[in-house]
């Protein structure tokens, strides 16, 4: 156990080394430039843009450019952001607890309903509640967010004019208020991401406690005299939970770095929506810095997906 | 519009015969910029208007929360590293400038006492020299006395280059000397007409000595000030999230009486254009919205019976088509449209002609932007009621083709015209942008109509306006034959704007194409007048300088110009702002309220 984790962890190196360098490379070649909006305006000579571009070190060549980033990220700096001036990790440290709530409740949103609809749909599969949550959870999967977020807004926001459709971080009242408000601009993107996630894991759920609930194990269970609920909750879900918690594990990544376009819609100040904004304004620090820890936390919750797999399935071996 | 017919209409305006604003609106006209026109009626001794909105409350504070949108959000507070005017936005907030641009181009005094001119002795008579007065009872957000020294090290500070300041261009040609604790004396190095640069407007914001004395040159980065301003604005600071929000709280030592109305400011950043319209004249969740850039179909939408409006005034913004006076198809040292060589079909000037009558203005307005683009003859911004005689906008597909006939142009079997062999085929290219492809459309079945092809191309955006040196689709390199896209004047003085058709700023490969005569146009005349415009201290003279460059640009069809964007922003119904086309969105912040 302990040498396939050592293992795992090595390996994880290199990959990480690798993703970076394309990473990085994909940027430097990238058209477009931090200070391109400098360069439109007739008001600002041509030489502080240059200035500028030298000062912050991107005239230099790509392979340069790339170890001094690496060698800095490893000392934990992370750079600063061309357009703000500020250091990156402060601003993704801003930005991080708006999308670890938002995304959290969404994700949370998603399992509430989830478990109990797939698992009723599985346990009386083709019934009448099982066609309608079907329906309804193809349509939420093939709805995009950007779709539904727009609707809710149209629906909520303006013809009914019940919610605000814009997100902030910072709300001044105080007590009770301060939640009122927070629940109130959070419900819409929190439901538009949560329904979203919630409709792909209801089927995700719903194939897997299918394929449990015909095995034998459940029969005997039936037969020796337990109630049909204990049988399910206690025997049936817990089995079939094991490929559904592998598969959260792997979506806890994306909690970090928010959802680019829900956050784009509802102007919540999250990293996703930071994200989009570097990359429109070309600003490679941090751009680099949230796909960096991106790819990381990816390769991290791999390896936990694993482990947790091994130990809700003693059968699993690690070689 | 020569010099004479001007000065009679200064005249006109001294004796009341004609209004203050008829006349600026009549420069705009003529290609003027509405403060260059506010500046030749100083000068000829008309006194300046008062602002046109009357500022009600009777006492500061007590309006709430004002609440703002801005769909790029600021991402930095420090006005002279202002990447675009979002940051200048924010900054405008907490800092202030001696005097800012009302919208008919009146210099207003906001930290000055008041606005120099030659009768109270602020101007010098060489045209070397500007002496302000500086308003005595202001103080710095921390209780600091505001005084002359702050003005001189806000030169000093943007003046080095270390400090890779965007206001540098402003500042480094001037000498900024302090004459008593509240006056300072603002030396040009030739004569300067236009000296209300330094210390104006958005480059002109000033900054505490106390706080950014330590972070002059190589450290102005590290500043702790840059994120958390302490300005002389209506308004102080509270917090700020780059990208996301600004925020603020009224000033209770402002130096202007009853002022501010609201409590507290908040700048909102993020999303898009067509939901900040919405949040303000829709839902009416927020007070105010910049930079509409929404169709003006969606827009009259959502006024009907809607909580706000669109705001829209006239400023520097013009889209327009350019003419690539060079040959785009062939290769001399290393670069295509280099100015050795000379377009083979372009350089007729029927040819061009007859390309000006074959957009159709009136339809890109009426089917494309409505209110918030109006058609224009003029490279600068022309209102349509104002638009001179020498310089007028038609639609003619008959013209056109006559013109074409005339000059030995004659119809092909494919009905494309062609003379000694060179076909009336142009690539036409634009930015990714939806207006845009419409409008090129709209171009190209009007051209095919009096036989000329046009190829349409379109370029993303970022890399159509970067200036990356490798790449030839920048709008800057110019590698096809016309080319279309907005160009904004920023600045109050035509004079810098007006200098992207002189020879001497051609882009070429020699310097990076940063040069900013695109068209590569060369005209001894007009870089003549352009040399003399720079040192003419007469404003009067100097403005009729400037119109008969726009006209010998517009009757060369240097450029053909199509529509001119005025600014547009969504504002509630309740709340009272004025805007300005040569300023800053919060160019008079403290006068803003809400009706009860």
């Amino acid at each position: 156990m302990s040498r396939y984790l050592l293992r795992r962890l090595l390996i994880s190196i290199p990959v990480l080394a690798g993703i970076s360098l394309i990473l990085f490379t994909i940027l430097a070649m990238a058209p477009g430039d931090p200070f391109e909006e400098l360069a439109t305006n007739p008001n600002v000579p041509a030489e502080v843009r240059l200035n500028l571009r030298a000062k912050f070190g991107l005239d230099d060549p790509i392979g340069v450019r790339y170890v001094r980033w690496f060698s800095s990220m490893l000392r934990g700096d992370w750079g600063f952001s061309f357009t703000s001036r500020v250091n990156v990790d402060t601003l993704i440290l801003q930005r991080l607890p708006t999308t670890l709530i938002v995304l959290g409740s969404a994700q949370l949103l998603a399992v509430l309903v989830a478990l109990p609809v797939g698992t009723l749909s599985a346990v009386r599969p083709y019934s009448i509640f099982d066609q309608i949550a079907t329906t309804l959870a193809f349509i939420g999967f093939s709805l995009p967010t950007f779709f539904t977020g727009l609707l809710f807004i149209l629906f909520f926001s303006i013809y009914l004019d019940w919610l605000p459709f814009i997100y902030r971080a910072d709300i001044s009242a105080t007590g009770w208020r301060f939640y009122w408000e927070h629940l109130r601009q959070a419900i819409m993107p929190v439901a538009v991401l949560g329904l979203f996630q919630g409709a792909a894991l209801t089927r995700f759920v719903r194939s897997a406690v299918l394929d449990v609930i015909r095995l034998d194990y459940i029969n005997t269970a039936r037969a020796k005299g337990l109630s049909e609920q204990v049988t399910i909750t206690k025997h049936a879900v817990r089995n079939a939970l094991i490929p559904v918690v592998t598969l959260m594990a792997l979506q806890i990544p994306t909690i970090f770095t928010g959802a680019v376009i829900t956050e784009q819609i509802f102007r919540v100040p999250g990293v996703g929506s930071l994200l989009i904004s570097a990359i429109l304004a070309n600003d490679t620090p941090v751009i680099m810095a949230i796909t960096f820890v991106f790819s990381c936390l990816v390769v991290t919750f791999n390896l936990v997906a694993d482990l947790l797999y091994g130990w809700l399935d003693p059968r699993i071996s690690y070689r | 519009m020569d010099e004479h017919e001007l000065r009679t209409m200064i005249d006109e305006v001294k004796s009341g015969r004609l209004s203050r604003r008829r006349f600026v609106q009549t420069m705009i006209g003529l290609g003027l910029t509405a403060p260059l026109a506010g500046q030749m009626l100083t000068s000829a001794g008309v006194a300046q208007a008062q602002s046109k909105l009357a500022y009600k409350p009777t006492k500061r504070g007590g309006g709430g929360a004002l609440k703002t949108l801005w769909w790029q959000g600021a991402t930095l507070l420090n006005p002279h590293f202002a990447t675009g005017t979002k940051d200048q936005d924010g900054s405008r907030i907490f800092y202030e400038p001696l005097a800012s641009w009302d919208p008919d181009g009146n210099l207003t005094p906001t930290l000055a006492a008041e606005i120099p001119t030659m009768q109270n002795g602020g101007l010098s008579k060489d045209g070397k020299s500007v002496t302000w007065k500086l308003k005595k009872n202001v103080v710095w957000h921390d209780g600091k006395p505001f005084t002359a020294d702050d003005c001189v090290f806000t030169w000093e500070y943007c003046a080095d280059p270390a400090t890779a300041s965007v206001s540098i261009a402003t500042y480094k040609d001037v000498k900024v000397d302090k004459v008593d604790s509240h006056t300072i004396k603002v030396t040009f190095a030739k004569p300067t007409p236009f000296w209300a640069d330094a210390f104006v407007g958005v480059r002109g914001m000033i900054i505490p000595k106390h706080l950014f004395a330590a972070f002059k040159g190589d450290k102005s980065r590290e500043a702790p000030t840059n994120l958390k301003p302490i300005g002389t604005g209506p308004y102080r600071f509270v917090d700020f999230k780059p990208g996301d929000i600004v925020r603020g709280e009224l000033n209770p030592s402002y130096h202007m009486p009853n002022r501010p109305h609201f409590d507290t400011i908040e700048m909102k950043g993020g999303g898009d254009a067509v939901s900040a319209a919405r949040a303000v004249i829709q839902t009416g969740e927020f007070d105010y919205a910049w930079n509409m850039q929404v169709e003006d179909e969606i827009l009259k939408r959502m006024e009907q019976g809607g909580k706000g409006k669109a705001d829209i005034v006239a400023g520097g913004n013009i889209e327009h088509i350019q003419c690539n006076f060079t040959d785009p198809s062939k290769e001399v040292d290393g670069e295509r449209s280099s100015v050795k060589t000379m377009h083979p079909v372009l350089t007729d000037p029927a040819v061009r002609q007859a390309l000006n009558l074959l957009v159709d203005r009136g339809s890109v307005q009426e089917q494309i932007y409505g209110r918030t683009g109006i058609a224009t003859a003029n490279f600068l911004n022309a209102p349509s009621k104002f638009v001179s005689k020498a310089t007028k906008w038609e639609f003619n597909v008959d013209k056109a083709n006559q013109i074409l006939e005339a000059a030995g142009w004659k119809k092909g079997a494919d009905g494309i015209r062609a003379k000694d062999g060179k076909k009336l085929k142009f690539l036409y290219q634009t930015s990714i942008n939806a207006p845009r492809q419409k409008n090129q459309a709209i171009v190209k079945q009007a051209a095919a109509k009096a036989g000329v092809e046009l190829e349409l191309k379109s370029v993303t955006a970022s890399v159509f306006f970067s200036s990356d040196v490798a790449n030839p689709d920048t709008y800057s390199h110019f590698y096809c034959d016309l080319q279309m896209y907005t160009t904004t004047m920023t600045q109050p003085d035509p004079e810098l704007f007006m200098n992207q058709f002189t020879s001497w700023e051609v882009a070429s490969k020699d310097n990076k194409w940063q040069g900013r005569n695109i068209t590569r146009w060369k005209n001894e005349e007009y870089d003549k007048l352009y040399r003399q415009a720079e040192s003419e201290l007469d404003p009067v003279k100097r403005g009729a300088m400037f119109i008969k460059m726009n006209e010998m640009v517009i009757q060369h069809v240097v450029v053909i110009p199509v529509v001119f964007r005025p600014r547009v922003a969504a504002v509630s119904n309740a709340l009272r702002v004025e805007q300005s086309g040569w300023d800053s969105d919060f160019w008079n912040l403290q006068n803003w309220y809400k009706e009860a």
